[in-house]
């Protein structure tokens, strides 16, 4: 059966008979830079779309629909039009960081997205530290919008910046706790060995309360990571403009938007990996009928299924909520979600040594 | 050399020094200040110490422009002055001219001229409960609310050919009769909005998020609201009595059965509430009204030229935002000899500085949405 697993073995046994030493590795190091590259892209093209849609669908309107078939290239116009732009860099502004900041938060982005599992054997990275690595990397994006904020020289992208920086640091504690209760079940911070211990259950069904608890935390802090409504206030439109992009344009203005698409994939994607099994498809208990069935679809699509309705969650929040304050943020975090995520870490412990899950 | 005035004493404010606080603009351009307001906040982090407004960036000095139209014609500037209430402006201005002339307007013609009025109020509190709600940050309710709205501009449209600025009060009643489908059109109104306002609750009243951030911010006592001179929903909601409708009623409205909302809290929230519960008593008044227009002129027989008598006039009308004030001084010709508005939003917005000190500028923003700032209105 012809499977993504199949085709990047091919490739990588090809690849092997054919060149010498380093090279097979130097060229997969290319496809796969070209491969997130083009995936950066089309996520971008993709999950921009998808907001204008579903923003439109909430709000009774029609969204886009005059560029392409029901405004499908929309996205592409505005693509082409920013990146004809002038990026302009305001005098008084620190150049260097000012320009780094946007490669930062990109590059951060990309780099995540190493030890997703995106399918059965379609892995770039099987680190043993998977789940580690995107907490340690997805902490370094705050750098960039700090940097972004502070060399501006304008203050309001300062305000925004510190806000950021409270906000995501604070969040990162309830989704590391998150996902160490998955960590605790498992007993592994590999990606694929998570995605195994799955195989005859997701842990959001054989879990019981402490992974709804940790599901449900997992999804207020990384939307507070990502910066979305309503823990949008690093760029809190009414209140700071645009935040910590005030001052930028054209394509450097881009890669902010386009990385927090990504980013929002990328933690939708982990929060399918880690709570509703991956690529697993979806098994219930004996009906081998059913679990067949469900078998036949690829383990690519139920990935991308569970990514994308994790997205529309996601989406779903911003349209419909408005903003929080920043004391009232911080409060959420320290006074409720951290002492309920540090509680059910040691639920889940008790819960994993007495072997009471599935 | 510096000196040190009384006003630095005030607790807040605080000696400046060389390291001084934070000071940003927000505004003239600024997606909350709806309009070209400048604020200038002095912060400590993002604890509001001072709020300074600016005014003057679209002063078009309608007063003085008045004093070279005649009673008919400046009538129809103060459409441009609080242009979501605009045919309460115009109530207003009739009323004091007609006060002066003594004309009698046709019972047909006031109670046209009260369910224009109820249904601007409605479509003024529509749009500002959902800017107001895009302001904390909630955008979907905006849409919401533009829905509704748009049929009352549609019914505005059918009946006074604008759907912004209506001009349709003339000294001594209305232009012209409404159009045949008003009854038809204004019922379907009321009938589709009676379900939405509940949908308004639900999808903003309820919410935990928005509750937070419009509770207990933005304090304004009775004595405050008082001594700043605050009316309408801000006074109200502080528990201050200024219903114009019921204090010195006017037209038909002592006819009719309304209340006058008060709530006593003081903070964002009660003004929210005021402003919410006060399309419910719209709604009635609108109710009671669309099937009782009686027969008759809509529009009392004046001469061509109006010439106010020598003397002082002064009306006062209920707007969306407060107690709108005309004040006249006619030297017996055709043009008056001075004339004053008084808009409710400058005096609102002068109880901003004592509301916004020690809130965040998160709080800024709410307290802005609450206030129902209209800038043309506070600079005239």
């Amino acid at each position: 059966m012809p499977s993504l697993e199949n085709i990047a073995n091919r490739i990588h046994e090809w690849l092997n008979n054919s060149f010498g030493a380093p090279w097979p590795m130097l060229i997969e190091f290319l496809i796969v830079g070209v491969c997130i590259i083009g995936l950066f892209a089309m996520l971008g093209l993709v999950l921009i779309m998808m907001e204008r849609k579903v923003s439109a669908w909430m709000q009774l309107r029609l969204g886009p629909n005059r560029v392409g078939p029901v405004g499908m290239f929309q996205t592409v116009a505005d693509t082409l039009k920013l990146m004809v732009k002038e990026g302009m860099t305001p005098d008084g502004a620190d150049k260097l960081l000012f320009n780094l900041a946007p490669f930062i938060v990109m590059i951060i982005a990309m780099v995540i997205m190493a030890p997703l599992m995106f399918a059965k054997g379609l892995q770039i990275w099987d680190i043993n530290i998977g789940v580690l690595f995107f907490t340690a990397i997805s902490s370094v994006s705050v750098i960039g919008i700090l940097m972004a904020g502070w060399a501006s020289n304008n203050k309001y992208s300062l305000l925004g910046a510190m806000r950021s920086g409270a906000q995501i640091v604070s969040y990162e504690l309830s989704a590391g706790f998150a996902i160490l209760v998955i960590v605790i079940l498992t007993g592994d911070l590999k990606i694929s060995s998570i995605v195994d211990s799955q195989a005859n259950g997701w842990w959001i069904f054989k879990g019981h309360l402490p992974v709804w608890i940790a599901f449900v935390i997992f999804m207020i802090a990384v939307t507070a990571e990502t910066n979305r409504a309503p823990f949008d206030l690093a760029e809190a439109e009414s209140e700071l403009t645009a935040g910590f992009h005030t001052e930028y344009s054209g394509m450097k203005f881009a890669l902010f938007f386009l990385a927090e698409y990504v980013n929002i994939f990328v933690v939708c994607a982990l929060g399918a990996t880690l709570f509703l099994g991956g690529w697993q498809p979806l098994h219930f208990g004996t009906d081998t009928q059913f679990n067949h069935y469900m078998d036949y679809i690829p383990s690519s699509l139920w990935f991308m299924g569970k990514t994308f309705f994790l997205i529309f969650v996601i989406m779903w929040f911003r349209w419909t909520f408005p903003r929080l304050r920043i004391d009232q943020l911080l409060n959420l975090e320290w006074k409720y979600l951290l002492p309920i995520s540090m509680f059910n870490l040691l639920l889940v412990t008790l819960i994993t040594i007495k072997g009471w899950h599935f | 050399m510096y000196r040190e005035t009384e006003i630095l004493k005030q607790p807040g404010i605080g000696t400046p020094d060389v390291f001084g606080d934070m000071v940003i603009n927000v505004g003239p351009q600024h997606p909350a200040t709806h309009g070209v307001l400048h604020l200038i906040l002095t912060l400590n982090g993002e604890t509001i110490k001072k709020v300074e407004p600016h005014l003057g960036y679209i002063h078009r000095s309608i007063e003085k422009m008045c004093e070279s139209l005649t009673f008919r014609q400046f009538i129809y500037v103060t459409s441009k002055m609080d242009y979501l209430s605009s045919h309460i402006n115009n109530h207003g201005c009739c009323l004091c001219v007609e006060k002066g002339m003594q004309i009698e307007v046709p019972a047909k013609a006031q109670v046209i001229r009260v369910l224009m009025d109820e249904l601007t109020r409605l479509a003024s509190h529509q749009l500002w409960w959902g800017a107001g709600a895009m302001d904390i940050g909630a955008l979907t309710p905006f849409f919401h609310a533009f829905r509704e709205r748009e049929m009352i501009n549609d019914i505005m449209e059918e009946s006074c050919g604008t759907r912004l600025t209506m001009n349709y009060m003339v000294p001594g009643g209305v232009m012209v009769d409404v159009h045949p489908n008003f009854q038809r059109r204004v019922k379907e109104f009321v009938a589709h909005f009676k379900n939405k306002i509940d949908e308004y609750d639900e999808l903003l009243t309820g919410n935990v998020i928005f509750q937070n951030r419009v509770k207990g911010v933005g304090y304004l006592s009775k004595e405050d609201a008082i001594s700043y001179g605050c009316t309408g929903p801000t006074a109200r909601g502080s528990g201050v009595s200024c219903d114009i409708r019921k204090l010195y009623p006017y037209e038909v409205y002592n006819k009719l059965q309304f209340d006058e909302i008060i709530e006593t809290g003081g903070d964002c929230w009660s003004r929210y509430l005021v402003r919410m519960k006060e399309m419910r008593q719209s709604l009635s008044i609108v109710e009671q009204l669309i099937d009782n227009i009686p027969e008759g002129d809509v529009q009392a027989k004046t001469k061509a030229v109006l010439k106010l008598p020598k003397g002082e006039y002064y009306s006062r009308v209920e707007s969306a935002r407060g107690e709108f004030g005309v004040y006249i001084v006619s030297e017996g010709g055709t043009t008056p000899y001075r004339i004053k508005f008084r808009s409710p939003g400058f005096s609102n917005l002068s109880a901003l500085d004592h509301m916004a000190r020690g809130g965040k500028i998160g709080d800024l923003v709410a307290m802005m949405a609450m206030l129902d700032l209209v800038i043309p209105d506070i600079d005239r």
